[in-house]
């Protein structure tokens, strides 16, 4: 299907980012249309079941998604996989949907494109991190939040970051035993946790209640190191770390389900499509850059939310505002109301907040002794340590030679899950990713809607 | 208001909107799929369609990511 419409502004993803931008706009009248690989609005945040629980803040969100389906095309279960720019400026993008008929190619044109695909778990490889069983701490997060559903009984939270105490209380508070968070970077404890630094009290004290109420211990400088099990995950390693996360000494706890994250990963593989430029965090995420107005480096591309950088749900909401209104000063100036100052505040709070977050929770290298030769670094192609190391002596020195010579990255995932991981041991920061299809799809959409050129050696669907 | 779909012919309960993937963990079927060369089983990892561990064939469909793929009433899958 194409439409000869031109669109003043495509949002990609509908988390809070990309409905305030879209809601924005459509608010002053542009012609808007947004776009998520979901069946709903909300982002990882504010995921929601089909019947979703009452919840102000939720609340809240689902009123502006009603808001915005009156005023603009919504297209849920729409997967964006490439964006490009035409001769005249504007974008075109291309996406493939499926319902009752089968799979169909979908094409839009915009004079402007915001970018608000958020981010997705990091998690770091440990011996058995790939039995059935061991979830990153966002999918154990989205069952829940998505489709009530508990990720296990007997549950290990593991991994660093402030992230992990939202994914405890949640399980905990659903019914799930959670026998322990082990924190593997701060050393100081719950009492003196950075959030409280970062005038986040109630917030954090709201974790330590809950985590007391349901008796789970909040152990830092602990990790799990090593799953066990047949088919499933049964009994996990943990250690007690270093500050550089060597294992000092070990323990066994039985469970029957990990959730693990050491961070996320920024989706920004549409701006990169489109040359736009990125910088690094001081995590070593590779994120969009963006100007005061979220303008991209890309005439007519704004991008919001985590593709700029993590800092949580609500900056990503004000980032959204933002990128919508400079959007809409761009379409049409006479519709911009009031000024910008009160979210550029909030911005900058924001950006204050995220920097002081990476600087907290830093990833420190001893997590690499806690492989063995054959653990699996990449889930995909299944590649060992033995292999990345094997073609390090074969002189590959740097990550992409690492991915040519033992091809860890080069699956479905397309170096998503691993490529943190794979330029950790090849010891240089990430680069930005080059994945001209950002979400596989299936050969009879791919004929049907892609230029000649669309497929390429970075494209595992060959 | 629960509807069921069926597993290797085991019926199991699905509350509606929830993910093929959704379902079977909460039924506790937490790996559905064998890997090419080690035939390691996989299930569920990612949660959000990153991953692909969760690949699955419903209704002799090819394969599509469990976790994204909500459940219809009747649908039929098969684990490896
Ligand atoms: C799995 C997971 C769970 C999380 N849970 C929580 C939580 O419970 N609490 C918390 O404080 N923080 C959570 N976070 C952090 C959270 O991501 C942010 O706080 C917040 O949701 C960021 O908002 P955003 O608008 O930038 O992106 P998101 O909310 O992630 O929204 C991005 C949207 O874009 C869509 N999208 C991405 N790429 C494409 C594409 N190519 N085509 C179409 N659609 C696309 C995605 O499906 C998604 O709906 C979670 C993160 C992850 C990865
Ligand atoms: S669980 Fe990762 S893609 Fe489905």
């Amino acid at each position: 299907m194409t439409q000869d419409l031109t669109y003043d502004l495509v949002v990609v993803g509908g988390g809070p980012a990309g409905v305030a931008g879209a809601l924005t706009a459509a608010l002053a009248g542009l012609r808007v249309t947004l776009l998520d690989s979901g069946a709903r609005l909300g982002g990882q945040y504010f995921r929601h079941a089909a019947v979703p629980r009452r919840e102000p803040g939720l609340d809240r969100f689902l009123r502006q998604v009603r808001e915005l389906g009156a005023r603009a095309d919504v297209l849920t279960r729409h997967q964006v996989w490439n964006v490009s720019r035409e001769p005249d400026g504007d974008v075109t993008v291309h996406a493939h949907t499926r319902d009752a008929s089968g799979e169909r190619p979908v094409t839009l044109r915009a004079r402007r494109l915001l970018i608000a695909t958020g981010a997705h778990d990091r998690p770091l490889p440990f011996p058995g991190w790939d039995l059935p069983g061991v979830l990153t701490a966002g999918g154990a997060q989205a069952l829940l939040k998505g489709g009530n559903v508990l990720a296990g009984r007997r549950v290990v939270v593991s991994g660093t970051g402030p992230f992990l105490l939202p994914v405890a209380t949640g399980l905990a508070g659903a019914g799930a035993r959670v026998l322990g968070v082990y924190e593997a970077g701060g050393g100081l404890g719950l009492a003196r946790h950075p959030l409280l630094a970062l005038g986040k009290a109630a917030e954090t004290a709201g974790y330590a209640a809950a985590l007391v109420r349901h008796r789970v211990p909040y152990r830092p400088r602990h990790a799990v190191v090593a799953a066990h099990g047949e088919r499933e995950v049964e009994a996990v390693t943990v250690a007690r770390l270093d500050a550089d996360w060597n294992v000092l000494t070990t323990s066994i706890v039985a469970c029957d389900t990990v959730a693990v994250g050491y961070g996320f990963v920024p989706q920004i593989e549409l701006g990169t499509q489109l040359g736009c430029d990125t910088r690094a965090e001081p995590d070593g995420s590779v994120v969009l850059a963006v100007d005061a107005a979220q303008r991209t480096s890309v005439p007519g591309v704004w991008a919001a939310g985590e593709p700029t950088g993590v800092a949580g749900w609500a900056q990503a909401e004000v980032e959204g505002r933002i990128a919508g209104r400079a959007v809409v000063a761009d379409a049409r100036p006479q519709a911009v109301r009031g000024s910008d100052g009160v979210l550029l505040r909030r911005r900058s709070r924001g950006r204050a907040f995220g920097a002081a977050l990476h600087e907290a929770y830093p990833v420190r290298p001893g997590w690499q002794g806690w492989l063995r030769d054959d653990t699996l670094v990449c889930r995909c192609e299944e590649v060992p340590l033995a292999r990345v190391r094997e073609a390090q002596e074969l002189g590959a020195t740097d990550a992409r030679s690492v991915k040519l010579l033992a091809r860890p990255g080069m699956g479905w995932c397309q170096g998503r899950i691993c490529g943190y991981a794979v330029s950790c041991l090849a010891g240089e920061p990430p680069a930005p990713p080059r994945r001209p299809i950002a979400q596989p799809v299936t050969l009879g959409a791919l004929s049907e809607a892609a230029p000649p050129d669309a497929g390429s050696q970075d494209d595992p669907a060959h | 208001m629960t509807f069921h779909i069926t597993v290797d012919g085991r019926e199991i309960p699905v509350v509606p909107g929830q993910t093929v993937g959704a379902a079977l963990h909460a039924a506790g079927v937490r790996s559905w799929r064998t890997t090419r060369f080690g035939g390691r089983p996989r299930g569920l990892f990612c949660g959000i369609g990153v991953c692909f561990d969760c690949l699955i064939s419903v209704n002799g469909r090819p394969p599509e990511r469990a976790c994204l793929l909500e459940a219809e009433p009747g649908d039929e899958v098969t684990t490896a």
